[in-house]
């Protein structure tokens, strides 16, 4: 082991587990190792947990390594079975590739895929490493495998932003969502940019660059800040499923048809309190890991004041920059037309502000959240306050 | 008398009164239908988690006394890889709660508020993007040398040169500590 493991900047890990399955798998255990960037530890902690299984006498093969030149991480790959790449042509050019088949062929107990967010070169099995592993999991292989955060598909625009680099590379979030095991290797900015400075990540000429672009605290923390989220939401999203499961009722529960992801559709007008619920809606739809849709039914023929066009471009620019589609619907009936868009866009939640007391005639009308609960069963419909009319007791 | 001439005299009033309603000064206008006085619109941009309780009083005061609007703009950076409009989840992070907090503490002084949100390269593009877009009456800022607390200097230089609108600067004051952020929202957000 080199003497880095025995510092005090050993990367520490937090760690994502399913309990052991309740129904016996032929399907290899996938555990993710998960980083804010390179050079954190990944691929050095997932050759540590390949000697240990090894030495507890499990069959562990070398599927793929990416040693980026760092020595450490070569002279740890020493003593540990790998299995050769393989040469692919593509245009004119020779590319190398893991040899998925001969992974198969040689059915090792335990296989370590490095850099799981990978593409493949055109003309092997799979479009994408991740697709590999898939399949060597299928085979029953027990796979480690190395992901730095900002492959995650869902976080692309947010890396973007915090990093100024997009990300090419990306893999769904599923592929995250369905490992066994996630194990974050976490470390301070400030320690990986030493290790950086000290040349343990990348080679001399690499530091320089590094450091103006990507290598940045400001970056680092923040990098650090989503792929600790990351493992906390994988935590509880694992713990919800594995209480689901708990008991014979709630199994059976679990059975039902649940929606794949929940979509929030708030009901707006151009109009500045529109606003507060388009806040509320985004955040509601942050803590359900959902999409979010705004919806304004315009009545037919209608002209806007100049007050109503400022506000609806007030209201673009919100949805904008908070990722929401802005949905503009030309009906002289709202229940309908709410109705049609909640279906055609799968919405699970509905949102809507309060609307004013009614008056006269108007207080036989059906009110609007009952009519769109008698038109959408199984949708949530909620109406959005305002906080600062609260009477709290406090005034 | 008979029915007939009481109803008679009673049309013969009502039209006596809808005449001289409508004859009497203004001719033809009645007070209440005049065009509305436009309302004032008080732009207070930030740009980053917080912003100065200072300026945020001086907004309410002026909006109090000039029956104005409050505009709070988040102005936001994008960076020039992306599309100005791409999605900027990191950034409204903190500011959509503090756009919350902001409108719930003017609507409690009964303030109407109308928040804003610009994007651009820069700060200085962001601002200068919402102003063409829009007019304002005030623009408040806080002068400081930290960008997490307001425009640079060179962005009020720029501001001042560039608004036809009036430009409230506030000066940095030593006990200029408080804030408004996040933590400011009433109840769950």
């Amino acid at each position: 082991m080199s003497s880095e493991a025995g510092s005090s900047r050993v990367p520490t890990e937090l760690h994502a587990a399913l309990p052991p399955p309740t129904v016996a798998s032929n399907r290899g255990h996938h555990r993710v190792f998960l980083g804010m960037a390179a050079g954190v530890g990944k691929t050095y902690r997932m050759l540590l947990e390949g000697h240990t299984e090894q030495d507890a006498g499990r069959d562990v093969v070398i599927g793929l390594l990416e040693t980026h030149g760092r020595a450490d991480t070569a002279q740890l790959a020493e003593g540990l079975r790998s299995i050769p790449r393989r040469q692919v042509t593509y245009r004119d050019a020779t590319l190398e590739e893991m040899d998925l088949p001969a992974i198969l062929e040689r059915v090792p107990e335990l296989c370590l895929i490095d850099e799981l967010a990978h593409t493949n070169a055109p003309g092997v099995e799979h479009a994408k490493r991740y697709e590999d592993v898939d399949e060597v999991l299928a085979a029953g292989i027990d796979v480690l495998s190395t992901l730095n955060v900002q492959h995650l598909e869902s976080l692309n625009d947010q890396v973007a932003e915090l990093t100024g680099v997009r990300v090419r590379e990306t893999i769904p979030d599923d592929v995250l969502g369905r490992a066994d095991e996630i194990v974050m290797i976490d470390l301070t900015p400030e320690a990986l940019i030493e290790r950086l400075r000290a040349g343990k990540v990348y080679p001399t000429e690499r530091i320089g660059p590094a450091l103006n672009n990507f290598f940045r605290i400001e970056n680092l923390a923040a990098l650090r800040e989503v792929a600790l989220r990351q493992v906390a939401e994988e935590v509880g999203h694992k713990r919800l499923i594995t209480e689901r499961v708990g008991s014979r009722e709630e199994s059976m529960a679990a059975e039902a048809p649940q929606a794949v992801s929940e979509r929030l559709l708030a009901i707006v007008e151009p109009h500045p309190e529109s606003q507060r619920l388009v806040r509320r809606a985004w955040r509601s739809a942050q803590r359900l890991g959902g999409e979010l849709d705004l919806l304004w039914v315009r009545p037919p023929a209608e002209r806007l004041s100049d007050d109503q066009e400022r506000s609806l471009g007030a209201l673009r620019r919100l949805a904008s920059v908070l990722g929401a589609n802005l949905i503009v619907e030309e009906s002289d009936d709202l229940p309908a037309a709410v109705a049609d868009v909640a279906r055609r866009q799968r919405t699970t939640y509905i949102l809507m502000g309060a609307s004013p007391p009614a008056r006269g005639i108007g207080r036989l009308r059906t009110p609007l959240p009952q009519r769109l609960m008698e038109r959408l069963p199984g949708v949530d419909v909620r109406i959005v306050a305002n906080r600062a009319q609260r009477d709290d007791g406090t005034k | 008398m008979s029915a007939g001439l009481i109803i008679a005299i009673v049309v013969a009033a009502v039209l006596l009164g809808v005449g001289a309603g409508y004859w009497l000064p203004p001719h033809g206008r009645r007070v209440g239908r005049e065009a509305p006085v436009p309302v004032r619109r008080i732009l207070l941009p930030f740009t980053g988690p917080e912003i100065s309780r200072r300026a945020f009083e001086a907004a309410v005061r002026l909006a109090k006394a000039e029956n104005a609007t409050i505009m709070p703009a988040l102005l936001a950076t994008v960076p020039r890889t992306l599309p100005l409009d791409s999605p900027l989840p990191a950034q409204c992070g903190y500011a959509m709660p503090l756009l919350e907090a902001i409108e719930q503490r003017a609507e409690a002084q009964g303030v109407a508020v109308d928040s804003r949100i610009a994007q651009g390269r820069t700060y200085r593009d962001a601002l200068r993007r919402l102003l063409d877009e829009e007019s304002f009456d005030r623009i408040i800022v806080s002068a400081s040398g930290q960008r997490r607390n307001g425009l640079s200097a060179e962005d009020i230089e720029w501001l001042l040169e560039r608004v036809p609108a009036e430009v409230l600067i506030l000066r940095p004051a030593p006990d200029d500590t408080r804030r408004i952020s996040a933590a400011g929202v009433a109840g769950h957000f």
